[in-house]
This record gives C-alpha cells, sequence and structure tokens, in this order.
C-alpha cells in the first residue's frame, strides 16, 4: 500500500515536469510575443525593446525555462505578463469560481445519474428504462455550452429568476454568488449525468447477472434490498472511473462555460491568457491543470483500493 | 426548497425595486483591459475604462472630436509654433490627496519620452525639448518643431497626468485627477468605480460605475435583454438588434468611430507593386454589398480618412464598383486569370466575414483568393511585424493616423516620397485652414496611389437602457466617458 502510493507520487511528480517542458516549448513554438501584443499596431521599436526588457523576454528560453521552473519549486508562479500582478493572486482570486463550480457539477451529475441508471436497470426494458435512456441518449447528444446559452434564455430572459452571466463573489453572501453558478453547474452537468447513467446502468445490469445476486434473492433478501447491497456496489468501480475521467472533461468544459456565462474561472483566465500571450499564466495553469487531473487519477485509484480490497490484497504481494 | 422559492423571489423583488432610483451604471465592453494605465499598454478597453473618468490630461478630446481644456484651462502658442504656454486648474487633487500643478505635468512628460518607457504612443511625446515651470499654475512646453497635432495628442488617453507617488501602482490601482475614483477590479469580471467627492469640476451625477465584461455576442445580448447590463457602448451583436430594437426598454444608437477597415496590400510584394493591381483590386470590391453583408453601420471610405473629421474630402467616387475595369486594369498589368492571391483574416467579423464576400467579388475579376484565418496574436506577428503577406483585411482605429504611410517602415510597405513631403508639411502646420487643405492633399494622394483598398468606417452601435441620457453617441477616440451620464424620470 505505502509502495503504491510513493510510486505513484514519484509518477506524479515526473509526469508534471513532462507537462511542463511541453506546454513551455509548445509556448515557444507558437507564434506571437507578447510585449507586441500589449503595444498592438502602434508599437516603434525602442518601445517594443523597453518592454521586452520589462518582461525578460529578453533573455534566452533556457533561461526563462529554468527561472520559471525554479519559482515554482519555490512556490512562485511569476507575475502576469499583461495583468501585472502575480499569478499565484489570480489563480486564488479564479479558484474561487471553478472549484465550487466542479463540485456542484460533479455532485449534481452524480446525484442524478446514479439513481437513474440503477432505476433504469432495475426496470430493464419497462417503459421507465426506455424513456430514461432515451432521455440520456439525447443528453450525451447535447453539446453544453448549447444548452448553457439555451438555459439562459430560458431562466434569465423569459423567466428572470437567475443572471445571465457574471459572479457576483463570495464576498457579497453565498446566495448572490451561489445563484451565479445555478446555471452553469447545469449546463456542465447534464451532459456528464446522461454519460454517467448509461455507465451505471450497464455496470449495475452486469453485476445483477452475477452468481452473488442470485445467491442474495436465494437467501430470501427482496429484489430492492439486493440491489442496493450487491449489486450496486459492485458496479461501482466502472461508475468511479467515469467519474474521474469526466473530472478532466469538467476541465475543458469550464473552458467554454465559463465563457458563455462570463464567469471569471480558471477556464476563461486561460482562454484569455492564450489569446493575449500572456505566457507564464498559460504555463503555470497548463501545470496546475494537469496535476490536478493526475491528483484525481490517484484518487481514483485509492477509491478502488477502498471500493475493491482485492486490488490492495494483490498491491501488497 | 420553500426558503429558497422564498429567497429567490424576494432577490427578484429587490432587484425590481433597485431599479427606481438609479443613480449607478452598469456599462457592458467586449474586452477586459489588461491592465489600468493608459500610458504602459496600447489596449483599446484601458482607455475605455479610465479615460475622462479617473485619468484626465492637460486638453482632451470631446464628443466631436476637437479639443477642449481640461486640466489646462487655457493656453497660448507663440507665433513659430514651437512654444506652448497652459494655464492649470488651480484646486485640482489626486484621488490620493496629492496636488496637481505644473511639476505634475513636467513628470508625466518626461516619463513618457524616457529610453525606458512603454507608452504605445511615444512618438507624440518626441517633439517636446523641454517643460518648464515659471510658476506651479503655469506649463511651459517648448517643442523641437512645430507639430499642428501637439494639443489633439495631448488630449489621448496615452497622455494623462499621472503623480510619480502612484504611477508605480497604477496598472492594478488608478490614481488620477478625474471625476470618478478607482473601487476594484474582480479580474475577469468587472472594474468598480465611485463619485470622486473632492472632485475639482462639477460634481458627476450618477455615484457608482461598474463595467463588465462580456465578449461572447450571445452572452451580451443575454445580458442586456435581462437587464443585467445599463448600456453596452460598442454592442458586438449586430444580428440581435432587430429583437432589441422592438423592445422599448433599450436605446439602439448608431454613430461612428475613428475605424478605417482597409483591406492592406503588401506594396512591396509583386505584383501588387504595380499601382494598377492595386486599382484593379479597388475595382473589384462592392462596398455598399459588403457593409451590407456585414450588417455594418459604417460607410464607406476612399481614403485613410473617416467622415465627419475636419478636412474630410469624399474620394468613393474614384474607384466605383466595375469589374470589367477591374479586368482591364490586371491584363494589363500581366496578371492572368486564375492568378491566386491569399488574404490573411484576423477574428473581427469585419475581417472573417468580409473576407468571404470580398473573396467572391475577386473571384469575379478571375483571383483566386485563399482565405487564412489566423488569430490576433499571430497577425501581429506574420502581417504587422514580418510584413508576410499578400493581402489582410484590417481596421486601423486610432485618430488621425496618417502617418503610418510616412514611416520608414509599416506592415504594407508604401513608400513614396512625395507624401512624405506633404505629409511633414501637415505636421508642422498649426494654422488651421493650411492644416485643412494639407489632410486634403494627404487623402487625395493615397486615392490616387490606392496603398491599401479603402473599404469603409467602422460604425458603432450602442445598445442602452432607454432612460440613460449622456452616453456617447461617436466615438472619436476610444473612451467612455461617464462625467455627464445621468437616468431621466
Amino acid at each position: 500500500m505505502k509502495g503504491f502510493v510513493i510510486r505513484r507520487l514519484v509518477g506524479l511528480l515526473l509526469t508534471l515536469l513532462a507537462a511542463s517542458l511541453v506546454v513551455f516549448a509548445v509556448l515557444q513554438i507558437l507564434p506571437g510575443d507578447p510585449a507586441t501584443l500589449m503595444l498592438d499596431t502602434s508599437a516603434r521599436p525602442d518601445t517594443l525593446a523597453a518592454l521586452r526588457k520589462q518582461l525578460g523576454l529578453d533573455q534566452p528560453a533556457w533561461w526563462r525555462y529554468l527561472i520559471w521552473i525554479g519559482g515554482l519549486l519555490r512556490g512562485d508562479f511569476g507575475v502576469s505578463y499583461t495583468y501585472s500582478v502575480p499569478v499565484s493572486e489570480l489563480i486564488a482570486q479564479r479558484v474561487q469560481v471553478t472549484v465550487p463550480l466542479a463540485v456542484m457539477s460533479i455532485c449534481l451529475s452524480t446525484s442524478i445519474a446514479i439513481p437513474v441508471g440503477v432505476l433504469a436497470a432495475a426496470r430493464r426494458g419497462r417503459p421507465a428504462d426506455a424513456a430514461v435512456m432515451g432521455l440520456a441518449q439525447f443528453g450525451v447528444a447535447l453539446p453544453n455550452f448549447w444548452l448553457g446559452i439555451l438555459l439562459i434564455l430560458v431562466f434569465a430572459v423569459a423567466y428572470p429568476v437567475l443572471p445571465a452571466g457574471g459572479f457576483a463573489g463570495w464576498e457579497k453572501g453565498f446566495w448572490p454568488a451561489f445563484r451565479c453558478l445555478i446555471l452553469p453547474a447545469f449546463a456542465l452537468a447534464l451532459p456528464q449525468a446522461a454519460i454517467l447513467s448509461r455507465v451505471t446502468r450497464s455496470a449495475v445490469l452486469e453485476t445483477l447477472g452475477q452468481d452473488y445476486v442470485r445467491t442474495a434473492h436465494a437467501k430470501g433478501l427482496s429484489g430492492i434490498a439486493a440491489l442496493w447491497r450487491h449489486a450496486v456496489p459492485n458496479a461501482l468501480i466502472p461508475v468511479v472511473t467515469i467519474i474521474g475521467l469526466q473530472f478532466s472533461f469538467l476541465l475543458a468544459g469550464t473552458v467554454i462555460i465559463e465563457n458563455v456565462f462570463t464567469l471569471p474561472g480558471l477556464g476563461r483566465l486561460v482562454f484569455q491568457a492564450i489569446a493575449q500571450r500572456d505566457l507564464i499564466v498559460v504555463q503555470d495553469l497548463v501545470v496546475l491543470l494537469a496535476g490536478s487531473v493526475i491528483l484525481v487519477n490517484f484518487l481514483v485509484d485509492l477509491a478502488y483500493l477502498g471500493l475493491d480490497p482485492r486490488i490492495s490484497r494483490e498491491g501488497a504481494r | 426548497m420553500n426558503r429558497i422559492l422564498a429567497t429567490l423571489i424576494a432577490t427578484t423583488l429587490f432587484a425590481g425595486t433597485a431599479q427606481a432610483a438609479k443613480d449607478s451604471i452598469i456599462l457592458g465592453m467586449p474586452l477586459e483591459p489588461p491592465m489600468l494605465d493608459p500610458t504602459a499598454g496600447a489596449a483599446a478597453a484601458i482607455k475605455e475604462v479610465t479615460y475622462a473618468n479617473i485619468f484626465q490630461g492637460l486638453t482632451r478630446i470631446n464628443d466631436k472630436g476637437e479639443v477642449a481644456s481640461q486640466l489646462a484651462k487655457s493656453w497660448t502658442i507663440s507665433g513659430d509654433g514651437l512654444t506652448y504656454t497652459f494655464a492649470l486648474q488651480s484646486g485640482v487633487k489626486f484621488h490620493d490627496g496629492t496636488p496637481f500643478d505644473c511639476a505634475i505635468v513636467k513628470f508625466t512628460y518626461e516619463r513618457a519620452v524616457a529610453a525606458d518607457s512603454t507608452n504605445s504612443q511615444k512618438g507624440f511625446f518626441e517633439p517636446i525639448s523641454s517643460t518648464a515651470c515659471p510658476d506651479p499654475l503655469t506649463a511651459v512646453i517648448t517643442l523641437k518643431r512645430p507639430t499642428g497635432g501637439f494639443l489633439f495628442n495631448m488630449g489621448s488617453g496615452d497622455a494623462v497626468m499621472m503623480a510619480p507617488n502612484s504611477v508605480a501602482n497604477n496598472k492594478t490601482n488608478p490614481v488620477g485627477t478625474g471625476p470618478f475614483v478607482f473601487k476594484r477590479w474582480v479580474k475577469g469580471d468587472r472594474v468598480e468605480m465611485e463619485r470622486n467627492p473632492a472632485y475639482w469640476g462639477p460634481a458627476p451625477k450618477i455615484a457608482s460605475a461598474t463595467f463588465r465584461f462580456i465578449a461572447d455576442p450571445s452572452a451580451a445580448t443575454a445580458a442586456v435583454m435581462a437587464g443585467d447590463l445599463d448600456a453596452y457602448p460598442l454592442f458586438p451583436a449586430p444580428e440581435s438588434l432587430d429583437r432589441i430594437r422592438t423592445d422599448k426598454r433599450f436605446s439602439v444608437v448608431l454613430g461612428s468611430t475613428q475605424g478605417k477597415t482597409i483591406m492592406s496590400i503588401n506594396n512591396e510584394r509583386a505584383p501588387f507593386n504595380d499601382v494598377r493591381v492595386r486599382r484593379a483590386l479597388a475595382h473589384a470590391i462592392d462596398r455598399d454589398a459588403l457593409l451590407s453583408a456585414l450588417n455594418g453601420t459604417g460607410k464607406p471610405i476612399g481614403s485613410h480618412f473617416v467622415p465627419g473629421n475636419p478636412g474630410y474630402i469624399d474620394l468613393t467616387g474614384a474607384y466605383p464598383y466595375d469589374p470589367a475595369k477591374a479586368l482591364k486594369l490586371l491584363a494589363e498589368a500581366g496578371v492572368k486569370p486564375g492568378t491566386e492571391m491569399t488574404i490573411k483574416l484576423p477574428p473581427p467579423a469585419y475581417a472573417r466575414r468580409g473576407g468571404e464576400v470580398i473573396a467572391a467579388m475577386l473571384e469575379q475579376v478571375g483571383i483566386k483568393a485563399k482565405l487564412v484565418p489566423v488569430e490576433w496574436a499571430q497577425w501581429l506577428d506574420q502581417v504587422f511585424k514580418q510584413s508576410d503577406f499578400d493581402l489582410t483585411i484590417i481596421a486601423h482605429v486610432e485618430p488621425n493616423d496618417l502617418d503610418i504611410y510616412a514611416r520608414d517602415k509599416y506592415y504594407f510597405n508604401y513608400k513614396d516620397a512625395s507624401y512624405r513631403a506633404i505629409y511633414q508639411k501637415w505636421v508642422e502646420t498649426s494654422d488651421p485652414a493650411a492644416r485643412i487643405d494639407l489632410v486634403g492633399q494627404l487623402q487625395r494622394k493615397l486615392s490616387e496611389d490606392e496603398p491599401n483598398v479603402f473599404l469603409f468606417s467602422l460604425g458603432k452601435t450602442g445598445v442602452w437602457n432607454a432612460k440613460l441620457n449622456g452616453l456617447w453617441v461617436n466615438q472619436p477616440i476610444f473612451n467612455n466617458d461617464l462625467s455627464g451620464v445621468f437616468w431621466s424620470e
């Protein structure tokens, strides 16, 4: 168990290092120079040179990489070119939007998908199953940005109960901030819930056909008890795997959804930073997002240990 | 659940009552400023938030595009056009209490022209030879050579006054002399400002203002329709205008900007170094059809100058839409039918959609236009910096930027000695009548040489609450001056 954790942590660090190298190299090749963008079409050569010097862009690339990585190791994310504030400050502000949004969508999609998927499996072949899976099929095909625009049109324009976009800020109180995240969370969660409910349904169907479920029935458990006590827990491994995978899709989804709802989150920051060639912000964010995806995968692996004791026994051998 | 519903209803109701006695305004803008120091970056959004609201200059540009007084209440110009004596407003203080006087003027201008200056319009300050302060409320500025546009340039956002003790933090915490005080900036979302209680001029009628950044056209439409915004002065969704016009809550106001949309030509590359080819391209494009395809609210132009500016002459008749003539000119220049030309298209709709329309028009005269969409950073790198292009579609938005045709190195590579001679004379002339004549000559010369195909002026579509007054109809310079804004009723 301990060896397993250490091996995974070393792997995590190496992956992060590789990610940092790749993103740095790609950004060097990408045409476009932050200083030119900041000064725009009126720039003169001497102003441009002064700005490049101020930003440290006159240094060679390998040196800039070392400075950046050295800073990261000390916990210093550097200073944004365009905003001229420490990147850590930017990230700290944006995390307050993206993390609650991601947590809300994951909670929402799981709390919709698992009961729905289990229900469909239990009622396999009946009208309820057909209706639920038909809806899910529709949900899988829904692009989240389209759903976002639709939700805005219904709940902000036609029936103005929720804001069309923007973020009030947590300092204005819980509810004013929370209500800004409701529509985006639904826009992110519903397509994911559709996928997850299909996965849940087929996983539960598979376990329902297993011998131990038949045994449970045979020893006199009711259908519902056998379902929830034996079939569902054993179906959780594929479900948790998909939730872990969905996390990275969720991060990609926030880039789009935060733009649709003009939420000042990490996704919108990375989008703007790429357009503005705010290289240092892009580098930091890519490493941060890669790190969180790796971390979630790691947590999923740990969850397997809890869900299926056989895995840790084999790991210990 | 009931509690949530109750809160929901309460919040909506509360939002309703708050609207009755309004003394605040929420404005939408397409892009967020990267920082809030207008003297340290070129982004238009910086000036659209800070100009005339937070920061002020010696002079200012008013809503008609004319020079007006601001921190200088009056000025005199010496006969040789070299010495400007400004009488400064008294009792002006920066938001942090620092008094404004001639020392501030001297500091501001010397900082702008210093070797490490990153002012994107450093050229505005280059003619200044010295700033002297005979007394705290008089600034005497001596120029190296007569500079006709000097007062206009000093009224731009690049020349606003900044104090030495706050200048270092102006990028994130701007401190100026204006009617509004910066309150806070929620990055990625909004900038908030409040009425300056110690303002030296007439107090603004609104107590607070919020600028929100919503780039996506459908999100902008939704925010306006939902009443989340009071105004969107540069509305980005022309396709939603019909819907908004039918709604009595809003005013849709069409105005003009200084934007000159042109199809830039690489004048150094064959066959574009032949004036007949450039003229043929000008004849091949139907500007009215192009404008209507783009839902454009601008007007066709015939030179690098927009209608409404002092000295504008209408040259749109020089190259009427005439495919037959274009074909003839191309044949004379030896450009064979089927010749391929690439058009690099930056992201704005006038370029991306406009490019498709223009490609279809060029096909009529036997030119195969290859469209290459580029993002803004790529455009600046490949087209602007390296001049690696045949044709591109772009709006030049700075006012009076006739200097770009006189530069040694500018991306479209127009080099003409006689243009430069007229330009030099224009720069050095301060007599208004003579300047008008010269600016006419410059426009004619450009139309004759057609270094670029001049397409249309960029219109401005403002959408705002019908009860809101005092926002500018036109945009002669980048700004959202809120000092005169008020709610009627």
